[in-house]
């Protein structure tokens, strides 16, 4: 169904100017229409008739056309009569006549693409920071205050909820925490092996393990696994409850929505992540003890001798002492951005996102704190 | 609830035979259905009675079990990519929450299917859109707008707006009313109703609401026992199964006829006569 030309000629009469528009006056000819439409000249105080007789179909475009045209005739101080306007073609240029003759959108140019834009926008982001920490703390204090009135009254603690987020937060994570853990003491040892065998010193691959590990690389690599796996996971339960209304169905009904959804998850967390990371500790020596004695020669009991002596228990202790820390970052930060969520689906996912790339940041920016501290107490 | 036809015209969409099935729940079982030229046509039912699983089934987006689904005569199940391209210009949906892209703006929602479909010059793609924008009665600053800064009510009307955008013969309304006050719901079928006169739209709507149906729909079709019983409002009136019964004569269906001001069965006949 091959639409015929749309077109409209420009004839001279006694007078006036008469545009005599034919065809199929729709948007698929619209651009051509438009093209020709703009192209058009006409004197000012000049009388255009438009002649509508040999318009079969029209469209809302095509009415639109019309009706521009007519409109920017008169602008120009030309007087515009239509003619031949048949009934049965009224009613549409009637309706765009009356709701539909408005300026083209103007789509707001984004404002970060001129240079004051792009310093605006700097400003912007630097004042939304400063606000998002102050609401932040507002958040953690409401928290630390229901901890507070839960020790009063221990009887109010969620236990089945605390057991289920641990089994979600640390069970459900062994697979993955113990794989890459074992990973990263394979890919250690083999780098440092190939680097101290250069000094005839591969027995030190042991000390470097065990420090590497235990100290840093155990508990920072479960916590940026978890902040993936669990922190995402607690902003998009809590997001979703939002979008449903769950969050203020439990409000209304008495319930606490910081002690029923917030505290289970963070000392969920507090339990499981020191937890998880001795058995993260564990599984990244067992890794880079199998890759030492299929690199190095270094056999077990060796290896187990050589970390004994080497090994200050203090290393371990500070790795999983900054398990607690890590947690609570998680776990606030996931719960926190959870209550941000507005009621549109869209915003769970992009408050998910941020909740980890928030909650990575700060475990790293705290773990290196730590580092800081450490190193002045000479430990 | 004039200008429909009295005389069965070109049928623009033609079901036979539809059967839906969803595990071990058949919801439509041999279904038939013809939409008739310039019409508009209710679909009311039950919950979970499938009103809307049909509505997507005939735009493609359900693929039935059996059947034959037939738009402008071309089957939908079986025509290739060209043909179902060309189909996707002559119709327009407006799903349940209208379904815009939550990140384009509206007159931005306006221009996809232009840009889609079209090539033209971005100024008169931005004309059209605020033309339609005007046209489905929002305001001029709703263009620049995001749909998370709209009413559920302006979504909808943005949403027709998108649904019209290529200047469809038919238009599909999934619950067009449902979620707005009665004030708005009342200026929504006004609108559709003024617009299927200006454009000689075929209005194929899935609705709830009572009122919508007494107030635009030229014939209603009523899906019980997963099928279809279609007529005027006269015809149904005096069908006598039990749900249609229910609907019709129920307190709110009776509310819904008292409104109207007279009896359909009185106001009816003449054109019932006729057909």
């Amino acid at each position: 169904m091959k639409p015929c030309a749309a077109t409209f000629v420009a004839m001279e009469e006694p007078g006036t100017l008469v545009l005599a528009a034919s065809g199929e006056w729709l948007l698929a000819s619209a651009a051509e229409l438009d093209h020709r439409l703009r192209a058009l000249r006409v004197p000012a105080g000049k009388r255009v008739t438009i002649d509508l007789a040999g318009i079969d179909r029209i469209d809302t475009a095509g009415a639109w056309l019309l009706l521009r045209t007519e409109r920017e005739l008169e602008v120009n101080g030309n007087r515009v009569e239509l003619r031949n306007l048949r009934s049965s073609l009224a009613p549409l240029l009637a309706q765009v006549q009356a709701g539909g003759m408005r300026p083209a959108v103007s789509h707001p140019r984004p404002v970060h693409h001129s240079l004051t834009g792009f310093v605006a926008r700097i400003g912007a982001v630097t004042i939304g920071i400063a606000a998002r920490t102050y609401r932040i703390l507002g958040f953690v204090g409401l928290v630390l205050a229901t901890v507070l009135r839960l020790l009063r009254h221990p009887g109010r603690l969620r236990l089945t909820a605390l057991v289920a987020q641990m089994e979600q937060t640390g069970v459900d994570a062994l697979v993955i925490v113990g794989l890459l853990s074992f990973l990263v003491g394979i890919v250690i040892a083999y780098q440092g092996a190939d680097q101290l065998a250069r000094f005839g010193a591969q027995i030190y691959t042991v000390d470097l393990l065990g420090v590497g590990i235990l100290r840093e690389l155990g508990v920072l690599m479960t916590a940026i696994i978890v902040a993936g796996r669990s922190g995402s996971a607690f902003t998009a339960q809590i997001g979703t409850m939002q979008v449903n209304e769950e969050i203020d169905a439990l409000r209304t009904l008495g319930l606490d929505p910081l002690e029923v959804l917030v505290i289970p998850r963070l000392l969920g967390l507090l339990l499981s992540l020191p937890l998880l990371t001795i058995y993260a500790n564990l599984m990244g020596l067992l890794g880079g003890c199998l890759m030492a004695w299929g690199v190095l020669g270094i056999t077990i009991p060796q290896f187990v001798h050589e970390l004994q002596t080497s090994l200050e228990p203090m290393s371990f202790w500070i790795g999983v002492l900054k398990a607690p820390f890590f947690a609570v970052i998680i776990a606030t930060i996931g719960c926190y951005e959870g209550f941000q969520v507005s009621r549109s689906a869209e915003s769970v996912g992009r408050l998910t996102t941020l909740s980890v790339v928030e909650a990575i940041f700060l475990v790293i920016v705290v773990d290196a704190i730590f580092s800081v501290f450490f190193s002045m107490l000479g430990i | 609830m004039s200008g429909g036809p009295d005389v069965p015209g070109e049928a623009v969409i033609r079901i036979r035979g539809l059967v839906n099935r969803f595990g071990t729940e058949t919801v439509h079982d041999g279904l038939d259905l013809d939409v008739f030229r310039g019409e508009v046509l209710g679909i009311v039912g039950g919950s979970g009675s499938g009103k809307s699983v049909l509505l997507r089934t005939i735009v493609g987006l359900n693929r039935p079990a059996e059947g034959r689904v037939e738009v402008f005569g071309d089957d939908i199940m079986r025509c290739g990519e060209t043909v179902r391209r060309g189909l996707e210009k002559r119709w327009g949906v407006l799903f349940q929450d209208g379904a815009l892209f939550s990140s384009l703006t509206v007159a931005q929602n306006i221009e996809v299917p232009l840009d889609e479909h079209y090539a033209m010059p971005p100024r008169l793609k931005d004309e059209i859109a605020a033309c339609k924008i005007g046209l489905v009665g929002l305001g001029e600053d709703a263009a620049t707008k995001y749909p998370s800064q709209l009413s559920g009510g302006m979504r909808k009307r943005a949403g027709l707006a998108r649904a019209l955008a290529l200047d469809p013969e038919i238009v599909f309304l999934d619950e067009p009313t449902a979620g707005l006050d009665p004030i708005a719901a009342g200026e929504f079928d006004k609108l559709i109703r003024d617009l299927r006169q200006s454009l000689g739209l075929t209005v194929f709507m899935v609705t709830h609401d009572l009122d919508s149906l007494f107030a635009i729909c030229d014939r209603v079709a009523v899906l019980v026992d997963k099928r279809i019983r279609v007529g005027r409002l006269a015809q149904l009136l005096a069908d006598d199964h039990p749900w249609i019964r229910a609907y019709f004569h129920g307190p709110r269906g009776r509310a819904a006829l008292r409104a109207e001001g007279a009896d359909p069965a009185v106001r009816e006949t003449p054109a019932t006569a006729s057909a």
